[in-house]
């Protein structure tokens, strides 16, 4: 009896692995394509049958991109974009989420609820002011324009993400720092940030990779080649009669592998900056 | 010290620190300080154009410098409602939103349950789960528009003609507006999956066993279990990740604009893609930005709406 209950047990637990490994491959599919196809030379049409591991696998695409000097410029570009925003929006954002945890003040509720309502709206609603401003503050094809928008973006949703992280932290530290004489900015970078690492990292991570990514601003503002980021590079590969689409998965996976390591090295922030955004909600 | 004082002092004391804005040990304008620059940035770029984006759309804005944009009052609202494309593609995107959103709903719903009871691997899968999520709109939309190519040996067209028989002969996927559709609702469900996945898992994950445990004593089955205990416990979670959906659905442009470029004839066009393409293909900046607000104004509607309907007193456990 109790052995026959086990051994169901045992088969629906090998089923449900079974399940999740052919799911697993269904979702890796066309990753493992793209792979296979940044290796097959001349794919300008597939061939038939698909291979997912080419007959003659080349480098040839990936040397092409990354002697074309506009790609390496447009990766270098990527990365001080990236870097600059993520490191913009952890600082800005927990000071501003420092402001709402720990103070009261005029205007507090109705910049609370400003920012809620505004991070319902889509972000793309806003292109055709914001192309205005730009234009008028000569922001255009300038990658401080692309930082500072995506900076102003992440804004809110990560002040949320932060003052919710603030607010779950013990008070008694920040109290007697304040009767030893500590101010305010001291006892926010000695006490609260040092704290906070796993939020801020969290932060940090998909700031990174939402700029990284963005595609549709950089799109809108950048002309010059001098100035593209990686996803308007990227684009550019594709051709405009045919397509090397091997050159253009050999681009993609240089654009992408960064973000898969940040991904699986940092995987615990994600959960975690994810998961908090829902408790919020 | 009598606890009694205590208690009726400290919220008059509080009612009047609140009154005169002052609040021990700081001065009043130290929240501002730290408002300040995140602030600054916020307002520019996000505020006045929310407000200046209005002022624009009564007007048949002209981008060139030192020419005149005539103001035109409601004219631009006017055309919206007599515009048949602006319709179309209002129609598309509630479509795109519907089935996306129930796509990654009921997938997202069913990996988290299986992820959940898995024995080991878990965190193998839910990244392997997830990584479509972290990888960029373009490189996907490429990727799809490839997957869907046309010729016999695209990815697709070869496993429904080939491999399955289902289909007699190659589609011409992007060519014709309804199987366009099933590229990118396709690619829409699969990049989204990994995201309401993990975010299922993490409320699974919260509800204490002994629940399931007690169900199972009291005879309960797998099936009661799951629509007395599970649902009504991820009731929050399942709110959300909703509401996010919906916004990331109405939210689609880059795989329509990469992918179909909203052709045939309008035929895929979406509300973004469309306001895009109007703005800054036509330079018709009041008209797109009329559309924007449109657009705006119904995501915020629907998301109210949402969020009353679902709206119910949270459940103790």
């Amino acid at each position: 009896m109790i052995s026959a209950n086990r051994r169901a047990y045992r088969n629906v637990n090998i089923a449900i692995f079974v399940i999740l490994c052919v799911g697993a491959l269904l979702a890796m599919a066309p990753m493992l394509y793209m792979v296979g196809t940044a290796f097959k030379p001349d794919a300008y049409l597939p061939e038939f049958p698909p291979q997912f591991i080419p007959e003659q696998p080349t480098l040839a695409n990936f040397e092409t991109a990354l002697t074309s000097r506009n790609f390496v410029q447009a990766f270098l570009n990527s990365v001080i974009v990236a870097v600059s925003t993520s490191a913009l929006v952890t600082t800005l954002a927990s000071m501003m989420a420092y402001a709402f945890a720990r103070f009261e003040f005029r205007g507090k509720r109705f910049l609370f609820y400003t920012m809620l309502v505004m991070m319902m709206i889509p972000s793309m609603m806003f292109i055709i002011p914001q192309f205005i401003v730009a234009s008028r503050l000569q922001l255009t094809n300038k990658l401080w324009g692309l930082i500072l928008v995506y900076v102003a973006g992440g804004m809110a949703f990560n002040c949320f993400l932060l003052r919710g992280f603030f607010e779950a932290l013990p008070r008694e530290l920040e109290e007697s720092a304040l009767m030893d004489g500590a101010n305010h900015l001291t006892i926010f970078t000695r006490i609260v940030l040092p704290l906070s690492t796993p939020a801020l990292s969290t932060v940090a991570v998909f700031s990174f990779l939402g700029a990284w990514d963005e595609y549709t601003w950089a799109l809108t503002t950048l002309t010059d080649e001098n100035v593209r980021t990686l996803p308007i590079a990227i684009a550019n590969f594709r051709g405009v009669h045919a397509t090397d689409w091997g050159l253009v998965f050999a681009a993609s996976l240089t654009a992408v592998i960064p973000t898969v390591l940040l991904f699986i090295f940092f995987q615990r922030y994600f959960v975690q900056g994810l998961t908090a955004g829902a408790i919020r909600g | 010290m009598n606890p009694g004082t205590a208690v009726t002092r400290q919220p008059l004391l509080k009612r009047v620190n609140t009154l005169l804005r002052y609040s021990p040990g700081h001065r009043w304008y130290v929240p501002y300080l730290f408002l300040l620059p995140g602030l600054t940035l916020y307002i520019l770029w996000m505020l006045y154009p929310l407000v200046y984006e209005l002022y624009i759309s009564f007007f048949d804005w002209n981008i060139m410098p030192g020419q005149v944009s005539e103001f035109v009052g409601l004219e631009n609202y006017r055309e919206i409602f007599a515009d048949s494309n602006f319709w179309f593609a209002l129609r598309n995107t509630a479509l795109y939103a519907l089935v996306t959103v129930i796509g990654q709903i009921v997938l997202g719903l069913a990996v988290a349950l299986l992820v959940h009871r898995v024995i080991f691997a878990r965190r193998v899968f839910r990244a392997i789960y997830y990584l479509p999520v972290v990888t960029s709109w373009v490189v996907v939309a490429f990727l799809f528009l490839y997957m869907f190519n046309a010729q016999a040996g695209g990815l697709i067209n070869y496993l429904l003609v080939s491999v399955f028989h289902v289909l007699p002969e190659p589609v011409a996927w992007l060519g014709n507006p309804d199987t366009a559709w099933v590229a990118i609702d396709a690619l829409g469900i699969w990049k989204g999956v990994g995201w309401s996945m993990v975010l299922f898992l993490a409320a699974l994950q919260g509800i204490p066993v002994e629940l399931y445990e007690a169900a199972a004593i009291d005879g309960a089955d797998e099936k009661q279990q799951f629509l007395h205990i599970t649902l009504p416990l991820i009731r929050a979670t399942l709110l959300f990740v909703t509401v996010m959906l919906v916004i990331g659905g109405f939210n689609v442009f880059i795989s329509v604009y990469l992918m179909t470029g909203g052709g045939p004839l309008h035929r895929t066009e979406v509300v973004l893609s469309y306001m895009y393409n109007r703005a800054f293909g036509r330079l018709r900046f009041g008209y797109g930005a009329s559309l924007s607000y449109v657009l705006a104004a119904i995501i915020v509607t629907i998301n109210f709406v949402q969020m009353r309907l679902f709206r119910r007193p949270t459940i103790e456990y």
